[in-house]
């Protein structure tokens, strides 16, 4: 009996996801086809006709290429930072055992557990308490204070599923402390290593909310496009995210590429 | 072949010694916590304090602020934006229920029904997060615009009708109204739903499926028995990354709503950046945090699941 | 082994491991000679893995010394001894392939040109084309003689093996162990093999000390230790022995008589691990295979000067070479006979009545005051 009632209960779940997976995906079509608009007026919400103006010429508004350029700065900055002092607490909180676990324990967790703009505020608090000048240096301590937590989670769940034997085999092996970390453990954390630093550079370049609260005049790239929201959309914001988008997929897709060709080479 | 267990001379059994790991190891897990917990002290812990001296403090912008212990404010900031709390607790709710009623089924299909595009759907879960939230928060504008295709569908098959009755849009407009709020909240931190979601689902060994079926389960009751209990932590972790986030949001009331949409996140934002009223910002804050950790810390307990991170 | 004075012994004296109240291994000494192949066998728990780690250096003992030869190591960290594990499940590098796997410890000490060492190497262990691989693409046996050749490379003084077999099947481990014992004839290093499988101890090693609740419950060759066990844990873990409660009636110089049920047994007065009391108790043993079996109707066939002990048949298991009889009898509930399949009788079945008999020279006699069971439910557990 293949009654298309019976079809659709069938696929029921494919059908619902790849209508969640559209919802997901609409507003990135969007952003693509306008960035090919050629609006009337200052905003960009309505189609008008085809053009490549805005693809020829990204950088044709003022502060833009200014503010990504600022963004990626701020996102290298905030990722190396936030990888090197999580990646030291999550080996700590794996290989150790030390007073005070389940403090710190709640210390990498809050900062999760907290809506963004709680954080924002308060920090805010303290930068205008002490007279301290918002701008690149204050979104930059922002940044590594809230990914700094995701990084943690993240190797700390590495580390959990590795041999500790690999390290010892590599300490029998005449391999000193630093040889040890430099050659084994580095290596077979890796992974999760970058994960939490891919994160970390996500969060931190499309942040908003605790930029918002502590760039002072300074302006991101998120914080470029909030003004816009306000005074105006130029096109090239949608060429900026469709590209970004872009970019994204590709070296996804590439490491993907790269992964299986590694995995094809084993037999299981 | 003697290999002898040598007894040990009988004349001196003295102690041997005992020895101790030394000092310079065991201050190594602090060395490595150091610089991390210091930062998270001084930019995290030590801001709450900040902020909770400022909720206590009056004054002005031009005079200063001092601290006089004036509770006063928490009582006139939470009686003042009730409906401001209320509406950020509801739409975050809704939009955590909407994430988890959407998630389920895409996260189940790329778990188990994707096969070899598994990889392929994963990236345009996570690729979207590339193209700046703000970007795609703003396309919504033209998707919901009056008139366009999808308000004139929903229009047509009697959505509307319903959801004005509701009181959630307001006649032909869906634009500026609640639902379009709740959409872009449901929109924004849906893959926070997904990955954990996928992730617990992809864990589940698919012949425990197979096993259910074995003994007597119909395919909906091997879900209800079997798949969805095993993806509780998903569902727990998920739906904290959803609503947590989502209380304290103001982009999505700011860009899709109106006045009457405003959430506490805008009222917060607002007191901190352009009314200048630091101390009933601080305690609004505060008031959130609270209401936040408290209803984190019930759900984490009835939930029965302690280890998130 | 004659020449206990070589450079290149183990010595560990008096060391013990205590993690915080409890103790997993108890105050120990026991020398290893040079060359020898040693096995360290008990059940999981048993301390045999913690005395291991102590000698490679990577768990500091709680008291004691450990020394190589003459030089004492107790302190010195696991990369500056001369020793090298075989690890349980091998703890290969993942990340790289397996000939760098075996330069490892070369490239570590600064050995220049590693090529023809690990070359050499991998063709001792008959891997030389798979180089190029990761340890993942290896099968499991290939694995561990990676891990084999990854230690041996380095010449040690001692190769430590945790577990080394473990992982694999039993047609495999057989294979193994017949491989292991080549090398090590072939490089005259010593081996210290820690195993909970007692076939394998005894397949390979020289020396087996039985270890049971941190402590060493015996030592010795493989034979004196199945031939002569000292206490009841021995007797049992390896291989079965009946133990038979019984009260001493005479205790000679050369003989001991005992009454058990009112069958009279006799035993060598050198075979007891206790000296025996007229009038006290004694658990005496005998293997199942040293055993013989006759229908009750021919017991005047039996030899005299023979122990003899009368039952009924209540169990039988034909497993090709042997069959395993249980017997039922007043002297003990559950006898293990074993009997060669050379002229099978076909009236001994299940319900039969019959006379166990055998050789006084093959009993022995241990101290009564112990648990007549330990040692039989650990092996079932980590078999």
């Amino acid at each position: 009996m293949r009654t298309p009632i019976t079809w659709l209960r069938r696929n029921l779940v494919v059908i619902a996801g790849l209508g969640t997976l559209a919802y997901l995906i609409l507003p990135n079509v969007v952003v693509t086809v306008f960035s090919f608009n050629n609006p009337t007026g200052r905003f960009n919400y309505a189609w008008q006709e085809f053009s490549l103006d805005a693809w020829k010429d990204p950088c044709g508004v003022a502060d833009l290429c200014g503010s990504l350029s600022l963004s990626l700065q701020i996102a290298v900055w905030a990722t190396i930072g936030a990888t090197v002092l999580g990646t030291a607490i999550a080996f700590a909180m794996v290989r150790y055992r030390f007073r005070g676990r389940g403090t710190v324990n709640s210390l990498i967790f809050l900062p999760m557990a907290m809506p963004e703009i709680v954080m924002a505020a308060s920090l805010l608090a303290l930068f205008l308490n002490m007279g301290i000048q918002l701008g690149f240096w204050t979104i930059l301590i922002a940044h590594i204070m809230f990914c700094l937590s995701f990084v943690v989670a993240a190797v700390k769940a590495r580390v959990l599923s590795m041999d500790p034997r690999l390290e010892e085999a590599a300490r029998d092996l005449y391999a000193g402390p630093a040889q040890t970390f430099l050659r084994v453990t580095l290596p077979i954390a890796a992974p999760g290593i970058a994960a939490g630093a891919l994160l970390s550079f996500a969060l931190s370049f499309d942040d908003f909310i605790i930029t918002n609260f502590n760039s002072g005049n300074t302006v991101t790239f998120p914080m470029f496009v909030w003004g816009s929201a306000q005074r105006g959309t130029p096109v090239q914001i949608n060429v900026i995210g469709t590209a970004m988008f872009v970019i994204a997929v590709l070296v996804v897709l590439a490491g993907q590429t790269i992964g299986n060709r590694r995995k094809k080479a084993q037999p299981k | 072949m003697t290999a002898v267990a040598a007894p040990p001379e009988a004349a001196a059994p003295t102690e041997p010694p005992v020895h101790k790991p030394s000092v310079r190891k065991r201050l190594v897990p602090y060395w490595l916590l150091l610089p991390g917990i210091l930062w998270l002290l001084v930019f995290f812990v030590l801001p709450m304090v900040y902020q909770a001296s400022t909720s206590v403090q009056t004054g002005s912008l031009e005079e200063g602020f001092k601290v006089t212990w004036h509770f006063q404010t928490y009582w006139d900031a939470l009686t003042e934006y009730v409906p401001q709390f209320l509406r950020s607790l509801l739409y975050a709710g809704t939009a955590t229920v909407l994430c988890l009623l959407l998630g389920y089924p895409l996260a189940y299909l790329i778990a188990f029904k994707a096969g070899r595009w598994r990889n392929l759907l994963l990236v345009l879960v996570i690729a979207p997060f590339f193209t700046s939230f703000l970007i795609r928060t703003l396309a919504w504008k033209t998707i919901l615009a009056d008139g366009g295709p999808v308000v004139a569908v929903l229009g047509k098959v009697g959505f509307l009708d319903v959801t004005s009755w509701l009181g959630v849009t307001e006649g032909d407009r869906v634009l500026a109204t609640p639902l379009a709020v709740v959409c872009g909240l449901t929109y924004n931190f849906l893959p926070f739903m997904i990955l954990p979601l996928y992730t617990s689902l992809e864990r589940i060994d698919t012949r425990l499926h197979e096993a259910a079926g074995d003994l007597y389960a119909r395919p909906a009751t091997v879900f209800r028995k079997v798949t969805f209990p095993l993806s509780m932590p998903g569902v727990v972790s998920g739906t904290l990354l959803t609503f947590i986030p989502a209380s304290g949001d103001y982009v999505n009331a700011e860009l899709l709503g109106s006045a009457d949409t405003r959430m506490i996140g805008n009222v917060i934002q607002s007191q901190y950046l352009r009314i200048l009223d630091y101390p009933t910002a601080a305690a609004l804050s505060f008031i959130l945090m609270a209401i936040v950790l408290i209803m984190v810390t019930i759900y984490i307990r009835r939930a029965g699941t302690e280890d998130l991170v | 082994m004659t020449d206990n004075t070589a450079g290149g012994d183990v010595r560990l004296a008096g060391i013990s491991k205590h993690y915080g109240s409890f103790t997993a291994v108890h105050p120990l000494d026991l020398t290893i000679p040079q060359g020898s192949f040693f096995a360290l066998l008990g059940a999981s728990g048993c301390g045999k893995t913690t005395t291991l780690r102590m000698i490679a250096g990577l768990e500091e003992p709680s008291t004691g010394t450990v020394s190589l030869g003459d030089r004492e190591v107790t302190h010195l960290p696991p990369y500056k001894r001369p020793v090298n594990t075989v690890f349980q499940s091998y703890a290969l590098f993942p990340h790289l392939n397996i000939y760098e796997n075996v330069a490892f410890g070369l490239r570590r000490r600064g050995v220049k040109s590693v090529k023809k060492q690990v070359d050499d190497m991998l063709e001792l262990v008959q891997l030389g084309q798979f180089a190029e691989r990761k340890p993942h693409q290896l099968s499991g046996g290939q694995q561990q003689r990676v891990a084999v050749a990854r230690a041996l490379i380095n010449h040690p003084q001692v190769l430590l093996l945790d577990e080394p077999l473990g992982a694999l099947d039993l047609k495999l481990r057989r294979q193994m162990q017949l491989e292991l014992k080549r090398i090590q004839t072939e490089v005259g290093i010593t081996f210290v093999h820690v195993t909970h499988d007692q076939e394998e101890a005894m397949t390979m090693a020289d020396t087996v000390a039985v270890m049971n609740g941190g402590r060493v419950e015996q030592l010795g060759a493989p034979a004196e230790l199945y031939e002569n066990p000292k206490t009841t844990f021995v007797a049992n873990f390896l291989g079965t022995s009946n133990l038979i409660e019984a009260e001493v009636l005479e205790s000679g110089s050369d003989d001991v008589v005992v009454s058990s049920a009112g069958a009279k047994l006799r035993l060598p007065a050198g075979r007891c691990s206790t000296t025996p009391q007229a009038g006290g108790k004694l658990l005496v043993g005998v293997r199942p295979e040293k055993i013989s079996l006759v229908h009750a109707d021919e017991e005047d066939t039996i030899a005299a000067g023979r122990n003899k002990i009368t039952g009924t048949i209540a169990d039988s298991s034909f497993i090709g070479v042997s069959t395993q009889f249980v017997i039922d009898s007043p002297v003990c509930p559950e006898l293990e006979v074993y009997v060669q399949n050379i002229e099978r009788d076909a009236r001994l079945t299940p319900g039969a009545r019959v006379v166990l008999h055998w050789n006084p020279d093959h009993t022995f006699g241990l101290d009564a005051a112990q648990a007549i069971d330990a040692g039989i439910e650990t092996v079932e557990e980590s078999a």
